[in-house]
């Protein structure tokens, strides 16, 4: 696995903007699960929470065009992005001002707007659609780059080889983020994956692969920064292995049987987000007034949205005839 | 009255491709061997594109099917009309995640603000002793699937006119090209442009019984022709063109003259397109029905190698007599 040679270390107000990033994905985690509880919302939930440093630092590193593929762990990703919250809880409540019209859900969330182009149920399958909307960049002769998230059960899939073989050997400009949590579902890593750290597996398809820390903004950032720059220079795809923890298992309600529960505590204890909050007021990127406000902002949006999205109408049974086709089925 | 070229299937498709691909420049091609340096496709029908129009928009790939049709996904996502072969439509069972959960479902699950404008082409057939794996039809599989249309022309004019019309389609197609059809010379018109889908063809018309079939199957109909014409038959030959979604009018419109259906496919004869086309004409015109629905296709069992089992294996023209025979008495 390489190095890198020349490390990007993120400024106050980068840190400032990653931590924004974060909390606004974590006080929507939060809001989802209470609906869920109170059973204002009824659906599978794949919470991310642990895992905020990943996707707010890549969206940090990003502009509104780039796009990304994601999966149904992916909420984290969208809402780090930007994505308006308002249509993502009418999306996930079911309801027709949800950006997919109530027809794709939480798993399938879409927002070509801000670049969120492809939410997959299925597990890899960002991967070879992230090489379709690069060579479309590549072939627009755009800068354009765009990030395939995944997790660390995806690299034992086959569409992860076909798809890195194919993105090096094209020079596709893509970033292959994988979120290596530690299980796939409830199997672990380590009985179900071939090699020590899946970066090694960058190695086999002729492109550089870096294992990084991925509750450390400042190692995200780094190799972030370096991944981007060789996409957008035409050199071609990078593999991110990010670590990082999963707090609250495979699905929403998993009792975590399968974790070992002092591996878990520690993980929870070295909580990524607090643990970025207080390097922001120890550094004095951000006073406890500042980060508190915006603390109040991201819960009035949320709630906000969440209002917006419990109040919005279904769908029509139309529906069921439109989006099938571009014209509408026979009724 | 435009002029008429012979040419076989193999020249229509290409005929298809540098006319899209010179009109349009958002038009992709991308496959196994598509590419000049690798003979221009298995059957040569990309000949001369990556020539002409330059490796960045005809790529030769991997031997990755998922790899394939993702990025055919993602670029028609981006705003191209890639044409993607899947060489052998075998080859489509390794990619079926990307076909089935993806270009079919996205712009649906997306609430319509994606879309997968894509082509898969793909060739198949039995007859060439290339047994289990490299003859099946599976039209009935994406027919089954909300989202994809499907479709096969049987002639150099419509295997062209089809093609323009699905690289154009605001959905996503797959272009079934079954071998026999590529190597049967044929007319076509030196204009000749797109053939809407959804649209059948009446081949030949006729009185007695309708018969309804699509790609090399039609070209079994035909020589069964003159032998029902010996039987005092006079059948109506309709070729469906596109199998999903599928001309009810032409085929409810002929049944209900003639009374007598009969349903004529390569693939399996259970659970295959004929029984839903047999169970939509019961259902419309159930009283004018003179016979019930006849469904000739293959019988349940994998595409074998010996000759004399392939042989036995497709629904050959004097089985086709015959049934129009029976449904005679």
């Amino acid at each position: 696995m390489a190095e890198l040679s020349n490390a990007a270390r993120p400024d106050g107000p980068a840190l400032v903007d990653i931590y924004r990033r974060m909390l606004r994905v974590e006080r929507n985690d939060d809001a989802i699960r209470a609906a869920l509880r109170r059973g204002r919302l009824q659906m599978p939930y794949y919470s991310a929470r642990g895992q905020e440093v990943i996707p707010a630092t890549i969206s940090h590193l990003l502009t509104q065009e780039d796009q990304i593929c994601t999966i149904y762990r992916g909420i984290q990703d969208m809402v780090a992005k930007d994505m308006p919250l308002k249509p993502l809880w009418a999306e996930i409540a079911g309801r027709v001002d949800g950006t997919c019209k109530g027809k794709g859900g939480p798993m399938h969330l879409t927002y070509p707007d801000m670049g969120i182009m492809v939410t997959t149920g299925i597990v890899g399958s960002s991967m070879p659609i992230a090489n379709g909307l690069a060579w479309a960049a590549q072939l627009d002769g755009s800068k354009r780059v765009v990030v395939a998230y995944f997790g660390d059960g995806a690299s034992n899939i086959g569409a992860f080889h076909e798809s890195l073989n194919m993105a090096s050997v094209w020079k596709l400009p893509v970033l292959f983020v994988c979120a290596n949590n530690g299980f796939a579902e409830h199997t672990r890593y380590e009985d179900a994956t071939s090699v020590d750290f899946i970066a090694r597996r960058a190695a086999g398809y002729g492109m550089p692969g870096f294992t990084v820390d991925g509750n450390d903004a400042d190692d995200m950032y780094a190799h972030v920064t370096a991944a981007i720059d060789r996409a957008r220079s035409g050199e071609g795809p990078t593999l991110l292995e990010c670590k990082t923890f999963r707090f609250l298992g495979h699905v929403l309600g998993d009792d975590d049987f399968y974790m070992d529960k002092e591996a878990k505590a520690a993980a929870m204890a070295a909580d990524p987000l607090p643990a970025l909050r207080a390097r922001l007021i120890a550094e004095g990127h951000a006073s406890e007034a500042d980060l508190a406000a915006l603390q109040a902002a991201i819960e009035a949006e949320v709630a906000d949205a969440q209002e917006f999205g419990m109040n919005s109408p279904v769908p029509s049974l139309d529906e069921l005839r439109r989006d099938v086709f571009a014209e509408e089925m026979p009724a | 009255m435009s002029d008429m070229i012979q040419m076989n299937g193999i020249q229509a498709i290409n005929a298809a491709m540098m006319e899209a691909m010179a009109a349009d420049p958002k038009v992709l091609v991308l496959g196994e061997d598509v590419g000049d340096r690798e003979g221009g496709g298995v059957t040569g029908t990309m000949k001369g594109l990556s020539s002409k129009f330059g490796t960045d928009r005809v790529k030769s790939t991997p031997i990755s099917e998922q790899a394939i049709m993702g990025a055919a996904i993602g670029a028609a996502m981006a705003g191209y009309k890639p044409v993607a072969e899947i060489m052998m439509m075998n080859f489509t069972t390794v990619a079926m995640d990307m076909i089935v959960n993806h270009a079919a479902k996205l712009r649906f699950m997306s609430g319509g603000q994606t879309s997968v404008p894509l082509t898969i082409r793909t060739l198949t057939g039995a007859g060439w002793q290339t047994a289990g794996q490299h003859s099946d039809f599976f039209e009935g599989w994406f027919a089954h699937t909300a989202g994809i249309k499907v479709v096969a022309g049987s002639n150099p004019a419509d295997l062209k006119g089809l093609l323009l019309s699905c690289i154009d389609d605001p959905d996503p197609c797959i272009f079934i090209e079954g071998g026999m059809t590529l190597f049967v010379p044929g007319e076509v018109a030196a204009d000749q442009g797109p053939i809407p889908l959804g649209k059948a063809k009446v081949v030949v018309p006729g009185s007695d019984v309708t018969i309804v079939s699509w790609s090399a199957q039609v070209l079994r109909c035909q020589m069964a022709l003159q032998g029902l014409a010996e039987a005092g038959i006079s059948a109506e030959l309709i070729d469906l063109r596109t199998i999903s979604p599928w001309d009810r009018a032409c085929v409810l419109e002929s049944v209900a003259k003639t009374g007598r259906a009969m349903i004529v496919h390569e693939a399996v004869r259970s659970f295959g397109p004929g029984a839903e086309i047999a169970a939509t004409i019961n259902e419309e015109l159930f009283g004018q029905l003179k016979k019930p629905v006849c469904r000739l296709g293959a019988p349940q069992c994998p595409v074998p190698f010996a000759k004399a089992l392939e042989d036995a294996y497709i629904v050959q023209p004097d089985a086709i007599v015959a049934a129009a025979k029976a449904l005679m008495d």
